[in-house]
């Protein structure tokens, strides 16, 4: 939570290691057969995001971006093209759990406490029960609900629930963060409550994010660069470079990130990447009237 | 009305009131038989009854144990039988399409029709065809509950596992058991009553002397209508017990749903909604 700590670079063995990009997508078609014909849900996609970078996946419904998420977590196949993750197979990468996912909905275990759900993956991997004890103490610490580890999940608000899913996917320290629409069905409130915390929770564990979603603001809020993305078929028509706050061009994305507070929703730069991202997704600048961006 | 009883009460009111109404219907059921004078062929009195089941104590006593047991092994294996099948069908979908009319013959056949066929096939001493006709009534509300309850994963569990590299054991242990246990136990539940009518019927149609069925078959046919009477209140004790043992096992297993601690509601409510959640398992 300290700068200093920030500004180091995060994980300095793995990082060490590993190489500087965290997902190489190229050439990447996926074709789905219905009962009522070939569905090209993404076509020639390309896309290489860097280890700590914060990507949004962003586009009207149908456009393909759960899909391309999907495909970087393994969870469906391309049919053409290849997708590397920290230089491996996605189906590689999936088994040595080097990336941590969350879904729209939260999908916590409903006979498990709080505890027992963080638990759940370093349990299925093995963990010995002390540090996987203090390891969940830890994440729900994080992610504020420490008090309520022996709850069940049904005694717990949506966006409590969506917050224990975020310190699941968080148990193992991936690299990289899959996100599909975690907020989607929270109330404006929580949201921006979540997306300030997930803006912390990135900074401090310096792991890169593919984060699907379909606001505008909230892209914008989170990235360092949004992926505008068009449908039937899925492309992606541009990929837009958040710069915001001042002057963080220069440093690190986990610094600019811990920079990035609730403030900046009411920064100048704030609106005029929102009308970027929006003239983008519109494939034509935005009339003048459009003025008054509405921060949906 | 309920609704502005304490807890309390209302937990008193729930004992009391079926046996104010046990022992209203005995009253008026002794009256019949000894004012009104119905003949003790058509209906004995309870006192009667109660005379003989003092008497033949031990008979009752070792004829309940023997239908019990037929029961209790006819439902083991059922349940045995049933979860592991429902368990292949879940995973195979062929198995599923080669027994589902199987399953659609067995849970059509009448108890009573197998009965002297099992009777007569393994032979006029043998338990064996009663612990099997017990076996095959219990394994088909088990095996349609569980392969149900097998079937009730959501794709976002189903994702997260894959997603965790989860081997099919850890998938089965962490995530479809458990979410099949309330539809086994409730395939358990309604399968217990039906392993001891099953038992209990099929002592009907020959074999071994000795069991609840037969006994008051004999009874009834030597004109011991009293005592064939006092069999009878065994054997719905014997139904009864195996109901609650199971009911009791289903509390017991899905306590950590029920008995939660809920601080936003109070304790009136959470009584009522504990008791929902119950319900909501029960009825299937």
């Amino acid at each position: 939570m300290s700068a200093p700590e920030n500004a180091a670079a995060p994980e300095p063995a793995a990082a060490a290691a590993a190489p500087a990009t965290a997902v190489r997508v190229a050439g990447v078609n996926k074709v789905f057969e219905t009962r009522g014909g070939l569905v090209h849900a993404l076509e020639g996609i390309d896309l290489e995001i860097a280890a700590g970078e914060f990507v949004s996946l962003i586009g009207p419904s149908g456009c393909g971006k759960s899909t391309l998420m999907r495909l970087i977590a393994d969870l469906d196949a391309p049919s053409a093209g290849t997708i590397t993750v920290f230089g491996k197979t996605p189906t590689q990468a999936r088994l040595d759990q080097e990336y941590g996912i969350a879904f729209q909905q939260a999908g916590l275990l409903p006979w498990r406490t709080v505890a027992a759900n963080v638990a759940l993956p370093l349990e299925l991997h093995g963990v010995a029960s002390a540090p996987r004890k203090a390891k969940v103490e830890e994440l729900l610490d994080m992610v504020g609900l420490a008090d309520f580890a022996d709850r069940y999940p049904d005694q717990l608000s949506g966006g409590m629930q969506q917050r224990v899913a975020i310190a699941r996917s968080l148990a193992e320290q991936p690299r990289l963060l899959l996100m599909d629409e975690p907020f989607g069905a929270l109330d404006e409130m929580t949201r921006e409550k979540m997306q300030s915390d997930l803006v912390r929770i990135s900074a401090e564990t310096g792991a890169a994010v593919v984060f699907v979603t379909h606001s505008i603001p909230e892209a914008v809020f989170l990235s360092d660069r949004v992926v505008v993305m068009s449908p039937r078929p899925g492309r992606i028509r541009e990929i837009v470079p958040m710069r915001l706050g001042a002057s963080n061009a220069a440093t690190t994305d986990a610094a600019a990130r811990a920079a990035r507070t609730d403030g900046l929703r009411e920064d100048r730069s704030f609106f005029e990447m929102v009308t970027a991202v929006r003239e983008a997704l519109h494939g034509a600048p935005v009339a003048a009237g459009a003025r008054g961006v509405e921060t949906r | 009305m309920s609704a502005h009883l304490t807890p309390r009460a209302e937990t008193t009111l729930r004992i009391v009131a079926p046996l104010a109404v046990g022992a209203f219907v005995l009253g008026v059921w002794q009256f019949l038989v000894s004012v009104v004078g119905i003949s003790d062929y058509l209906l004995p009195s309870p006192a009667s009854i109660l005379e003989e089941i003092v008497a033949s104590w031990d008979s009752i006593v070792s004829a309940t144990l023997i239908t019990g047991t037929n029961a209790l092994i006819g439902l083991v294996v059922g349940t045995l039988l049933g979860i592991t099948l429902a368990a292949l069908a879940a995973r195979w979908r062929a198995v599923d399409q080669m027994s589902a009319p199987v399953i659609a013959s067995l849970a059509v056949v009448p108890i009573v029709a197998l009965a002297p066929v099992l009777n007569s096939m393994f032979g006029a001493d043998s338990q064996f065809g009663r612990q099997a006709i017990a076996a095959i009534a219990s394994f088909v509300p088990i095996f349609i509950n569980t392969l149900r309850g097998f079937r009730q994963t959501t794709p976002v569990h189903r994702e997260l596992m894959r997603a965790y590299a989860a081997t099919p054991g850890q998938v089965l242990r962490t995530l479809t058991l458990p979410t099949a246990r309330p539809f086994i136990l409730t395939g358990i539940r309604i399968a217990s009553s039906l392993a001891v009518i099953s038992a209990l019927v099929a002592e009907y149609f020959g074999g071994p002397r000795g069991g609840l069925g037969s006994l008051i078959s004999t009874s009834a046919a030597s004109s011991a209508y009293a005592r064939a009477w006092a069999y009878v209140v065994a054997s719905i004790a014997l139904g009864l017990l195996f109901y609650l043992v199971t009911l009791g096992l289903e509390r017991l297993v899905l306590r950590t749903r029920t008995i939660q601690p809920d601080r936003t509601t109070g304790t009136g409510t959470t009584s009522t909604s504990t008791r929902s959640t119950t319900s909501t398992t029960v009825s299937h």
